[in-house]
């Protein structure tokens, strides 16, 4: 049989992977948002295991929200790229540190 | 049996896909790494009974934020190059911290704390029973307010994004129905005095 | 009843309104007018609500007309307790404002802020009717501050002096300190009483007899002695009492007519007033009589010998103020109150007379005030002359004039209460002082008088062209001041002998040095002829005689003493320095306390060290913190998960 644990573990893995990601494409921004789904969709495991273990809809109604927040903001965060594709004709993470204090 | 199977093949290509994700020299080849994430993470979903969401992950997901990401990065002319620096130096140090990441988030979660003797196996429902109908009537009911604020969001995203990107080159042709609207006469057609052909000389032949 | 009350209070101030709002627009003859109109009508009733008193034998009134707040049971009212130690005052203060108020439109003619000082001068004759007719310390404070606020604006009245706003500023700073004590002395009351109304105050203060407090850590004191000084203190500050005493005479910057109202006749008096209210209280505590009694004496006699060497009339009479405010305190102080109320109400008669008067003077001579520019005035100004003398004659206690019959009961008084079981070495010092006192006080009187009216006359020849006498504005006042200071001393018999006050004084079995005078009293005539054999009128005689002497027939005199006690000479100059002492001790030490804390406490410390310093730490905090704040997204990133990666370990080693 298959137990919680088992899902949380995937789920688990997922997440380091993505954190991996984020660690060692830390120049390619695109990769850099790919990342952050995997990490999301780590989490939306997560709920939906534990929605079905504990036989409680509400864990999918949050993955539900969790996906309509995630479309947004890979849309938002792409578009906000390709701003910034235009201005700069550069995606590369190492030129974008306005933010610098 | 089929499902234990199943489950480690679905799982497996999942961490394998997810691996190749975040290796990929090429976003593209990244990009359709994520779309067959996504489907092994559907077909998780589905053995978890959680069938609307499934389909939805796979229609949203694969079928409209990963074709959105695939339009950018080919659209984009990236110099993957510049890109890949620094990935082997940071290899090591990343694999230590998803390893650590890892192994304690295991120790949370693993069997120890959630495995089937604290949480057995529900019961599965019937053929009849519709996942989609369990979370409408919820999502209706009780969730009803964040459900619109949800969609809310989706509305402000969508304007963001346009607005974001939307652009007037200089030189490019367009109308403007505003404008058109407000012509006046006076603009369209110039009153020209002249004066007569004073020798014309009224259909004489010449 | 009420109706009666209120009407007195409040038609002053309803005049005070008038003229003070829409003095513009009502002119200057309405504006006295109204004034006049609402203190003339406060004065009938007062005259009415005495002969009540008097005539119907009315028992005292006690009412609260208003309830202000009543917060944690304590009441804040304002109420009317009218008795006869009320109606002594109500027709003194009314009479004497009415009198005032008529002598103002002659004073001050041609001055610009005319409707202004009706407006002023109603006001404080409301304030001071407040005060007199409070049944609670509440509205007696309301209106002690209140009296004390038209007297600041007063002093000031010419605020383009600047000795003028420089003295309205002294009287002012001079009785905070004075307020500051009589509050606590409120405030004692309010906590040991509970309660701020004078009835139930002083139903209850007797329990309080043996109790103690600790002012000062370790030290016991008791409690009504704390309580009846600080008042005290209060009183000392308004009635000008040594030390407290160096605002009035600055005060005759004023002009006169208030110099005569406030700083003579009436407000000053209230701290004498309010220690007879509080008689109750202050008969339980000998050690605070005692205080009062050597506070009293000192300012008796040690003012009066300021007053031999001052050349400006008006602080003449000013010293002489204080002179005498010190008698009625040292008749507190022996507890001889219905003396110093009888004290108070001849010499506010008399006093006003002296000051306006003066006042008389000063319009005659152009408003010069120097008396070594005046002499021979008397056949220019006859009617100020005899009223002038009347004044003078009273003042010094000549007998048969009000001031004798008031003064010669406070000596007596004060050589009963040497003769106490309890009296100590206080008492004989005051009766000393009171003694000496009567000496100093006639010369300083007649040297005055024999200055302005007789002798030389030392004025320019422009001035003694246009002397003359004044008009009926100005002597008709006088003329009705002069016959209360004659004929006010033969209510001796009634109001101090008698039983004139009742319950309204409360004096203490083994105080009752009244009570031994009237028992030895047989009518007017022979008090006369006692106190014609006693050492007070002879001291007197011969104070009057020396200034005659000393000032008319040798006065190369006068400068000899100069030349031989130069050292004394110059002390009296300089008021015992008593205004250097305040003026650069406390005034230039606050100063210097207050530079020093703006200097260092708030440009340094404050703005320097915590305003400024603390964004300077901020500021370089940030500069070292900033460099953190790469602006690469990868740094944030690796900070978040290793903060992610920290609270995870927490959680499993440690947390669960």
């Amino acid at each position: 049989m298959i137990a919680l644990s088992d899902y949380l573990i995937v789920s688990a893995i997922l997440f380091s992977l993505s954190v991996a990601g984020i660690f060692i494409n830390r120049k390619n921004i695109i990769i850099l948002l790919m990342s952050v789904e995997l990490m999301l969709l780590a989490v939306n495991m997560n709920f939906i295991a534990f929605s079905y273990y504990l036989n409680d809809t509400a864990g999918q109604v949050f993955v539900f929200f969790i996906l309509t927040v995630a479309a947004a903001e890979a849309a938002i965060g792409l578009a906000i790229l390709i701003v910034l594709f235009r201005k700069r004709h550069s995606i590369n993470v190492d030129d974008i540190s306005e933010m610098k204090g | 049996m089929v499902e234990i199977i199943s489950f480690y093949v679905f799982a497996g290509l999942l961490l394998f896909a997810a691996t190749m994700v975040i290796t990929m020299k090429n976003p593209v080849h990244s990009a359709l790494f994520l779309v067959m994430t996504f489907f092994n993470c559907a077909a998780l979903w589905l053995m978890l009974e959680a069938e609307f969401l499934a389909i939805t992950l796979v229609l949203v997901y694969v079928g409209a934020v990963m074709v959105l990401f695939l339009f950018v990065v080919m659209m984009l002319d990236i110099n993957i190059a510049r890109m890949r620096e620094g990935f082997a130096r940071y290899l090591p140090i990343a694999a230590v911290v998803a390893v650590i990441l890892a192994v304690e988030l295991i120790l949370v979660v693993g069997p120890a704390n959630f495995g089937l003797e604290q949480f057995a196996e529900p019961v599965r429902h019937a053929a009849d029973y519709s996942n989609t109908r369990e979370l409408g009537l919820i999502l209706y009911t009780v969730y009803l307010y964040p459900f619109e604020i949800a969609a809310a969001i989706l509305l402000v995203a969508i304007v963001a994004a346009i607005s974001l990107t939307m652009r007037r080159r200089e030189g490019t042709r367009h109308q403007d129905i505003t404008k058109q609207v407000a012509t006046k006469a006076t603009d369209c057609v110039r009153v020209v005095k002249m004066e007569s052909d004073t020798d014309y000389d009224g259909g004489s032949d010449a | 009843m009420e109706n009666l009350f209120l009407t007195i209070v409040l038609a002053p101030l309803v005049g005070s309104l008038l003229a003070g709002l829409f003095g513009k627009q009502i002119g200057r003859t309405a504006s006295h007018w109204v004034t006049i109109s609402g203190v003339a009508l406060s004065c009938a009733l007062s005259f009415y609500v005495m002969k009540l008193f008097v005539m119907d034998g009315m028992a005292s009134y006690n009412e609260s007309v208003y309830t202000w707040l009543v917060s944690d049971g304590i009441k804040f009212e304002i109420g009317f307790l009218v008795d006869k130690l009320t109606a002594i005052m109500l027709v003194v203060v009314t009479f004497v404002s009415l009198m005032v108020h008529i002598y103002t439109i002659g004073y001050m003619h041609d001055d610009p802020g005319y409707q202004r000082f009706f407006s002023y001068i109603a006001l404080f004759t409301f304030s001071m009717l407040m005060l007199v007719m409070a049944n609670n310390f509440l509205q007696l404070f309301f209106g002690w501050e209140a009296v004390g606020l038209v007297s600041y604006l007063l002093i000031g009245f010419w605020y383009t002096r600047e000795t003028a706003v420089f003295a309205n500023l002294k009287a002012f700073l001079v009785n905070r300190v004075g307020d500051f004590g009589f509050l606590l002395g409120i405030a004692a009351v309010l906590m040991y009483t509970g309660s701020l109304d004078y009835a139930t105050v002083f139903a209850k203060v007797p329990s309080l007899v043996g109790e103690t407090m600790q002012v000062f850590p370790g030290t016991e004191w008791s409690v009504l002695t704390v309580m009846c000084i600080l008042l005290f203190i209060g009183a000392m500050g308004k009635s000008a009492q040594v030390p407290l005493h160096v605002w009035l005479p600055d005060s005759m910057e004023g002009p006169t007519p208030i110099s005569a109202l406030i700083h003579a006749a009436t407000m000053v008096t209230a701290g004498i007033f309010m220690v007879s209210r509080m008689s109750p209280i202050f008969e339980l505590s000998t050690t605070a009589l005692a205080f009062i009694l050597f506070i009293g004496a000192v300012t008796a006699l040690f003012m009066g010998f300021l007053g031999l060497i001052q050349h400006d009339i008006k602080r003449v009479v000013a010293y002489s103020t204080l002179s005498q405010l010190g008698y009625m305190t040292v008749a507190l102080g022996a507890s001889a109150y219905s003396a110093a109320i009888f004290h108070l109400m001849t010499h506010a008669f008399f006093k006003a007379l002296l000051f306006l008067a003066a006042g008389a003077v000063i319009i005659a001579m152009h408003h010069e005030q120097d008396m070594r520019k005046m002499g021979g005035l008397r056949k220019y100004m006859p009617i100020t002359y005899w009223t002038s003398l009347i004044g003078s004659l009273a003042l010094i206690g000549f007998p048969g004039f009000a001031g004798f019959f008031s003064k010669d009961t406070i000596i007596e008084a004060v050589h009963a209460a040497t003769k106490l079981d309890h009296a100590t070495w206080v008492h004989s010092f005051a009766y000393f002082a009171v003694l000496a006192g009567v000496f100093i006080t006639a010369l300083y009187s007649f040297r005055m008088f024999f200055l302005v009216f007789h002798g030389k006359e030392r004025m320019d020849d422009h001035t003694r062209e246009h002397l003359h006498e004044c008009k009926a504005v100005v002597t008709v006042p006088l003329i009705l001041l002069a016959i209360p200071s004659v004929l006010a001393g033969y209510l001796l018999s009634d109001v101090v002998m008698g039983d004139y006050f009742g319950t309204a004084i409360y004096v203490a079995q083994a105080n009752d040095v009244i009570g031994a005078l009237a028992a030895d009293y047989h009518g007017i005539l022979g008090f006369l002829l006692h106190g014609v054999q006693g050492p007070a009128f002879w001291l007197a005689m011969g104070g009057l005689f020396s200034a005659w002497f000393i000032y008319m027939k040798r006065p190369s005199i006068a400068d000899w003493f100069q030349d031989k006690f130069g050292f004394l000479h110059t002390l009296f100059e300089n008021k015992y320095y008593m205004d250097d002492l305040f003026i650069k001790v406390f005034a230039g030490g606050g100063r210097m306390l207050g530079k020093g804390l703006w200097k260092q406490g708030d440009v340094n410390v404050i703005d320097g060290l915590i305003v400024n310093g603390s964004a300077a730490t901020i500021n370089w905090f940030a500069g070292v913190v900033r460099v953190v704040q790469t602006g690469y997204l990868y740094h944030y990133a690796f900070v978040m998960i290793l903060g992610l990666l920290g609270l995870l370990s927490w959680f499993v080693w440690w947390g669960a």
